[in-house]
């Protein structure tokens, strides 16, 4: 199969622009004529629903939540970046493209990525225009920091809480076409599967979470915003429900699926407590800027954290990384964490955390200060441990955050199935292998306000689509497909929980495939991986049955999936031959200890085709240009 | 510790349900409350009892998913927490806890602890939005929002829409999570154009869904998990009383509601 990422020539500044003029116009009065299915109703999936509407398509939007306001994307602190330079500090829509193809360690797509440095600037005059409650100035303009050490101040933020206030600004927008009549919502309603007619996706079979309802519904084009991956790592910062099977599902009917070791790992989040532990809780990345992070010199210093004096601790990022110190990115962060508590030095009762200590920034900056700038996440840090982080140094231990890799798509979001676009977190374009922070929530809206929109407009008007219905085949193919499946889970009544295999599942994905791998580690885990899936499907329990809401049966089917997933998370690291953002592969690193890339054989997205149960799948490259941006050793020494 | 349970449970479809015992043992403080209730889960699920229905998501208080009474408490005995975000450390070794689903009109109850919220949707489709259509905006920076403006705004936005405030109202009143839609857009300048009908729309829509009416006993405010301040409600009867006179030559009327009822719910 020869990848065809539809990449605009000519200078990079004029590419969108070109390309939209370029694109099909659907007539207005014909968009009423169309359906279009949106799945997940995130930044991404909501923004494109309400804004579809607000074109005229017919919208029908499914979540399996019991509102559109629920997604994940609701749980983003930091910000939103834009190249707005209202600071005046040197920014450009060219700098944040830049900054972003570097901080992705050169392996995302220049095009892509310049589009959504561009678009920055609409989400905020979009977003602002909504009433979503920006940190403002005394003066009445928008108010920025800097995040994740970036050297101009971009990020804007509402409070600590920026996810939900650019979630319910697209939750209203939705909520409004609800109202017109635009879209149709569709609450507590799991997407189970993709149905492709005559190679092109036509519509989804659902299973409604309350009746247990099994049903196909029809449409012109699939879109899926349905966010990451993350929790086939079982213990991850997103929350419970978020799952692949709707990327798993599209993935099994022939779309392919890019880079799926690309994943990244938070340096702050609350250290696990005990086996029950059910997530991880994530601390804003801001506090990096005051904290200094150290541990005990010796190994196996149970003594309290005020009770070590200074000569005994060792801050290990300012002593490794003395120009920027506390601040290094997130995957240098947080690989340090892992090998610190490695070698017997972390702290806390599991042995796996390091202490982010504030009370030099107190005693220089006063009580005041500190409470004035992480006030909020401190009462979070003390309510969920009962420590008081104004007194003792916070413990942090890095967690599964956010997955770069997602299903393949050209530049129009549009997946190798043609008629099935993906956007937000469920994509893989715009991160490479490495994420900035404040940069999710921009992607989501970009692809969901500004992208989508025009892109699916042109596969509309250029299509002939023929008629069709619930009754075709493939409809009623992908319905006993998921009743197979359903019942299948629901017959093995054997002894162990779905949770149980889910952890196991976690553990070894999280010990071979996290924050370091080796092809050792990922040979292993491929071998064990099918072992324990053959287990699952032997001896998994799920009482209850399939017409009632059954919450087992919804995790069974999502850890189904994972099993698979995990599977090519770790096929997709073991074939990538070098350290590049977040995949850190242990034979290939610097005298430093550093990533070390190999552009020239590895400079490419790995994309893969699935070719049925039990057989490896076909890896397709997609080479990756650099013409602006060229590619250099990141170094933060 | 060990913490004896009462847990609501009603099958689906089921018009009653009923209060039933269980034993939480070797529970650890540092739990989560809801971690305390996936280990009863997998020991009821082990012995091949069905678990307890409960809805939750981020589990870090934001989503709005979880929420249940605890001793008659929404979201339990700590003020400005969700359930999701309530540690074992607040409870006693032996103690007794009565765990029953948020009980109102508008919010019939699914299964054990889970209730149909969707009211909550309609009540925002009715109006709690501000009407621009994508790539309609003006500059970010071109409309000054005072500071102190934004902050109120984003005050009242820090809603959540979990539900707790109408499970504490005696009368099930939903006037605090209106209330604060309306007052986060009342207070920016772009939420200036639509705030009468906005006003005099969602709280048409909040009478329609059966919610009962405020008379100002307060429990919403001290068992919302944002600590959202009945303040809000004070300037949700104010829009509207004021809207209901200026807007009078177009009435609304509950006879021609905003919407269709059934505009935010379910296929």
């Amino acid at each position: 199969m020869e990848l065809d990422a539809k990449i605009p020539s000519g200078p990079i500044e004029k590419r969108w622009e070109r390309h939209r003029f370029n694109l099909k116009l659907v007539n207005p009065a014909n968009k009423r004529k169309y359906n279009i299915i949106v799945v997940g109703s995130g930044l991404a999936g909501g923004s494109a629903s309400a804004t579809l509407a607000e074109l005229g398509y017919n919208v029908h939007c499914f979540f399996f939540q019991d509102s559109p306001r629920r997604a994940h994307s609701i749980a983003a602190q930091g910000g939103i970046n834009a190249a707005k330079n209202y600071q005046n500090d040197g920014d450009s829509i060219y700098r944040l493209f830049f900054d972003t193809v570097k901080g992705g360690d050169f392996r995302s797509r220049e095009s892509n990525v310049y589009r959504l440095a561009e678009i920055s600037l609409n989400i905020i005059d979009q977003c602002v225009a909504q009433g979503v409650p920006f940190a403002r100035e005394y003066g009445g303009a928008l108010a920025n920091r800097s995040f994740g050490g970036a050297q101009v101040s971009r990020t804007f933020y509402a409070r600590g809480q920026t996810g939900q206030q650019l979630l319910l600004g697209a939750y209203q927008a939705l909520m409004r076409q609800v109202e017109a009549g635009k879209v149709k919502l569709y609450p507590r309603t799991e997407m189970l599967d993709l149905v492709v007619i005559d190679g092109r996706a036509r519509g989804i079979v659902t299973r409604n979470l309350i009746t247990g309802e099994i049903r196909s519904h029809v449409a012109d084009a699939v879109v899926l915003g349905t966010g990451g991956y993350g929790n086939a790592y079982y213990l991850s910062t997103n929350a419970k429900g978020s799952n692949a099977t709707a990327i798993w599902r599209a993935y099994k009917r022939g779309a392919l699926f890019a880079n799926p070791c690309f994943t990244q790992i938070h340096p702050t989040c609350i250290p696990v407590t005990g086996e029950y532990q059910s997530k991880l809780t994530l601390m804003s990345e801001s506090l990096r800027n005051d904290g200094r992070i150290w541990v005990p010199l010796k190994k196996g210093d149970k003594r309290a954290a005020n009770e070590i004096p200074h000569e005994e601790r060792d801050y290990y990022l300012e002593r490794r990384y003395p120009s920027f110190g506390n601040l290094v990115p997130r995957d240098v962060a947080s690989r340090n964490a892992k090998a610190i508590c490695d070698e017997g030095r972390g702290v806390g009762e599991s042995g796996f955390g390091v202490y982010l200590d504030f009370a030099d920034a107190i005693h220089r900056l006063g009580r005041h200060t500190i409470e004035e700038r992480y006030g909020n996440l401190f009462d979070m840090y003390r309510s969920i441990t009962g420590e008081d982080p104004y007194n003792t140094p916070m413990r942090i231990y890095p967690a599964i955050h956010y997955t770069m890799g997602g299903l393949w798509v050209d530049y129009n979001l549009m997946s190798t199935i043609p008629g099935l676009y993906v956007i937000g977190e469920a994509n893989f374009s715009d991160h490479g292998a490495n994420r900035l922070g404040a940069s999710a929530l921009m992607q989501g809206l970009a692809d969901g306000y500004f992208v989508l929109p025009y892109t699916i407009g042109d596969y509309l008007a250029g299509t002939k689509l023929d008629k069709t219905g619930t009754d075709h085949p493939a409809f009623q193919e992908a319905e006993a497909n998921v009743r197979c499946i359903t019942d299948r889970l629901l017959k093995v009544n054997g002894t162990r929980t779905v949770d149980s295999f889910h952890r196991e599942l976690g553990k070894l994905l999280w010990e071979y495939c996290g924050m370091s791998r080796t092809a050792e580690g990922l040979k292993y885990a491929l071998g064990k991986i099918p072992e324990l899936r053959e287990q699952f499907w032997k001896d998994v329990k799920v009482l209850g049955g399939s017409k009632e809401l059954n919450q087992s049966l919804e995790k069974a089917g999502r850890v189904a999936d994972y099993f698979e997933l995990g599977e090519l998370i770790c096929l997709d690291a073991l074939t990538r031959n070098e350290s590049c953002g977040g995949h850190f592969r242990e034979e290939y690193q610097t005298a430093d200890g550093e990533a070390l890339r190999n552009d020239e054989d590895y400079s490419y997205a790995a994309a893969w085709q699935y070719q049925g149960e039990g057989v490896e799948p076909v890896l397709h490259k997609e080479r990756l240009e650099f013409e602006y941006v060229h590619p250099s050793q990141r170094s933060y020494k | 510790m060990n913490v004896t349970l009462h847990v609501w449970r009603q099958k689906q479809g089921a018009g009653k349900g009923r209060m039933v015992r269980y034993e939480a043992r070797n529970v650890s403080e540092d739990m989560s409350f809801l971690e305390m209730l996936d280990v009863v889960n997998e020991e009821l699920i082990e012995k091949g009892e069905e678990p307890i229905a409960f809805d939750h998501d981020c589990r870090e208080g934001i989503c709005g998913m979880c929420g249940f009474m605890i001793n008659g408490v929404a979201h339990g005995p700590v003020p400005g927490t969700t359930v999701c975000e309530l540690h074992m450390r607040h409870f006693k070794d032996g103690d007794d806890l009565y765990i029953e689903p948020w009980r109102a009109r508008a919010f019939p109850v699914i299964k054990d602890l889970v209730v149909n919220r969707s009211a909550f949707d309609r009540i925002i489709a009715a109006g709690g939005y501000i009407s621009v259509s994508t790539g309609s905006a003006p500059d970010g920076n071109a409309i000054p929002v005072p500071k102190e403006k934004a902050e109120r705004a984003m005050d009242a936005a820090a809603c959540i829409g979990c539900g707790a405030c109408v499970a504490a109202c005696p009368n099930a009143a939903a006037a605090l999570f209106t209330g604060a839609k309306i007052t986060h857009l009342a207070m920016l300048p772009q939420g200036a154009p639509e705030r009468p009908q906005r006003a005099l729309k969602m709280v048409l829509q909040m009478k329609e869904e059966m919610f009962g009416h405020c008379t100002n006993i307060g429990e919403c405010e001290a068992v919302c998990p944002k600590q959202i301040s009945i303040e809000v409600i004070a300037r949700m009867n104010h829009d509207f009383i004021r809207a209901s006179w200026s807007e009078r030559e177009a009435p609304y009327r509950a006879d021609q509601p905003a919407g269709e009822p059934s505009a935010g719910g379910c296929q």
